[in-house]
């Protein structure tokens, strides 16, 4: 595959579906940053040419900086959980079990299950201050139940969103632990390794690649939860669990402001850049050898 | 020192015996090739030897001490893998490190030993090379020098060289039986070629099906193999075997001769007294320069492989007699056991 010629066809025949992704990305990219500028309002028919006073009123917001701060927040607790467990319950997971396979069926479940459907869950059956099984583990112990949602907020969609997560995390590693050569296991074992000293030495440095994967697609998929956050809080109380994400949906849907929302859309692409440059620094050079 | 005794060692995976009592007494410095058929219980022995494995009956003593119950790295042994199994997100340096690091051995001893080990090998400028970044014959080397810096009691190795092309499989092969003169450290090699066997070993143990078939000198065993399976096994091409009027003849059951004690003579031959001829038809001629193996159809004993030294002018179809060394004949009773 190295002709002149097949490199040529090659560049023709993959350019059709390039050029309908490009279109598919600029077109909504370029129909947002023209709203940006504009001053448009869902309850106003007419529209003017604001330039940048939309992005001056959308960072001058308060709400804004405090949203970029859960958004760091969720994502990093949410990471930092499901690299932890991930790691611990693949370990345990790759142990010659009785009905290992079921027990992995089940553990995966959560990722197949929606997002909305998780939260619904979490918030009437879980953790509901009344009837929830939480607060019942609660009384039964003789505490007084938690109001998950009100006393803390960020925390309950942390677990929320962990929950859902976790799963993946447990099955790409789960998957690298299964491919870990079982010679080099017995060679350490040789040379006077514990087990401690196997993981640290052998495991650990295995899962690295993985590892970054994980942390990599999960980043992508955290920085714009928001399904969880309208069905439980609705980035309430005040705004302590209002994302970036759900900043930007209540601008547009609760506010009718267009021009602000897009604005704010603009500013989430550009952050969400500078996150990705910085991951792709740290966790892609774990991705080339 | 490292003298290695089993007693009565037997392993059974569930129901299955794969080990049948082996008893085994290796001496300090030796160099012990197990050989056998794929499947015959080499690798596992090895393995318990090493504790990898947990015996399921009998005992394992090293210089006289039980350690049948004792864990892979107190046993004071050190192992080449097939695969190498080096660690490869460590440099060499590392890999070859590990297990004196694991000992808590103070650092100006373990870069010592290092050093040393990698002059031995000739590793020394490939230290702070990654596993990935070495050819085969380096991991392999890498891997040996994993086994020594440990100054181990005894070196347990598991096909180590079958990774390896033919070229480099004959190099490594003197390399392996030069380091073990040079340390004098007893050696315990898993193969199942026997060539290997043959040049690298001091002694050589036979398995098959989880029993120990004969135990000896290489010479021994290809001068006066115990039974039919390790005359079968031993030399390279193999024993002619066969039953039937002409073993009969020679009081045995089964009487076999190797190619080599197989002299082939154009047309008929006028045959001495006390002595066996052999009349045929060539069915295959492989000319090789310095060798020539020739394969013979007898009437009444089957196909027979010749081996003559030098140039041996003779076509496929053409009616040879094989004259065989009356003295080299091997003959094995009902039981196939050689007979004396």
């Amino acid at each position: 595959m190295a002709t002149q010629q097949t490199q040529k066809l090659a560049r023709i025949l993959i350019a059709p579906s390039i050029i309908l992704l490009l279109l598919w990305m600029i077109v909504p990219l370029a129909m947002t940053a023209w709203f940006s500028a504009l001053n448009y309002n869902l309850l106003n028919s007419v529209t003017s040419f604001a330039g940048l006073g939309n992005y001056r009123y959308f960072l001058s917001n308060p709400a804004f900086l405090s949203s970029l701060l859960n958004t760091l927040v969720l994502v990093g607790s949410v990471l930092a959980i499901s690299a932890f467990f991930g790691v611990l319950i693949a370990l345990l997971l790759d142990q010659v079990i009785v009905g290992r396979r079921v027990v992995r069926l089940m553990l995966i479940a959560p990722f197949f299950v929606m997002p909305t459907v998780s939260a619904l869950i979490w918030k009437n059956l879980l953790m509901n201050p009344v009837s929830g099984l939480l607060a019942w583990l609660w009384r039964l112990f003789g505490l007084t139940p938690v109001d998950w949602f009100t006393q803390v907020p960020m925390l309950s969609i942390i677990l929320i969103v962990a929950w859902q997560w976790l799963p993946f995390a447990v099955l790409i590693l789960l998957t690298a632990l299964q491919s870990l050569d079982q010679e080099q296991q017995e060679a350490a074992l040789m040379d006077g390794a514990g087990a401690f000293d196997r993981f640290f030495h052998l495991t650990l440095p295995h899962l690295a690649r993985p590892l970054s994967i994980v942390i990599l697609i999960e980043t992508i998929f955290l920085l714009t939860v928001f399904a969880e956050i309208y069905v439980t809080t609705g980035g309430g109380p005040g705004v302590e669990t209002t994302n970036l994400a759900y900043l930007i949906y209540s601008q547009a849907l609760l506010q009718y402001d267009v021009g602000a929302a897009s604005a704010g859309g603009l500013i989430a692409v550009v952050l969400a850049n500078i996150a990705a440059i910085f991951l792709m620094r740290i966790v892609g050079k774990n991705l080339e050898t | 020192m490292g003298r290695i005794t089993l007693e009565g060692v037997t392993k059974s995976f569930d129901d299955t015996k794969v080990i049948h009592g082996a008893d085994l007494e290796i001496e300090d410095g030796k160099f012990v090739v197990f050989v056998g058929p794929s499947g015959c219980g080499k690798t596992t022995l090895l393995r318990l030897i090493a504790g990898l494995e947990d015996v399921s009956g009998g005992r394992i003593l090293i210089d006289g001490k039980d350690v049948t119950r004792l864990a892979p790295a107190k046993r004071g042994l050190s192992m080449v893998f097939q695969s190498y199994a080096l660690y490869p997100h460590m440099s060499v340096r590392r890999n070859i490190a590990f297990g004196l690091k694991m000992a808590r051995m103070p650092k100006s001893e373990i870069e010592r030993r290092v050093a040393h080990a990698a002059g031995i090998l000739n590793l020394t400028d490939y230290l702070d090379r990654r596993p990935g970044q070495l050819s085969g014959g380096q991991r392999q080397r890498v891997a040996i020098g994993r086994a020594i810096v440990r100054e181990p009691k005894g070196f347990l190795f598991d096909e180590p060289l079958s990774n390896l092309d033919a070229a480099l499989r004959v190099q490594m092969r003197l390399e392996v039986t030069r380091l073990q003169k040079q340390l004098k450290t007893t050696a315990v090699y898993v193969t199942h070629d026997q060539v290997e066997a043959m040049t690298m070993a001091d002694e050589i143990v036979v398995l098959q099906a989880g029993r120990i078939e004969q135990v000896g000198t290489p010479l021994e065993l290809y001068e006066r193999p115990a039974n039919v399976f390790v005359a079968g096994f031993i030399g390279s091409p193999r024993m002619n075997l066969f039953e039937g009027p002409v073993a009969k003849r020679n009081g045995a059951t089964t009487l076999g001769v190797r190619p080599e004690h197989l002299r082939v003579q154009p047309g008929d031959a006028v045959v001495a007294d006390g002595c066996e001829a052999w009349g045929g038809t060539v069915i295959q001629a492989e000319h090789l320069g310095s060798d020539t193996f020739v394969y013979v159809d007898v009437p009444g004993i089957g196909t027979l492989d010749a081996r003559c030294t030098g140039e041996l002018r003779v076509q496929v179809g053409d009616t040879v007699t094989l004259l065989p060394d009356m003295h080299q004949l091997h003959r094995f009773d009902a039981q196939q056991l050689a007979m004396a």
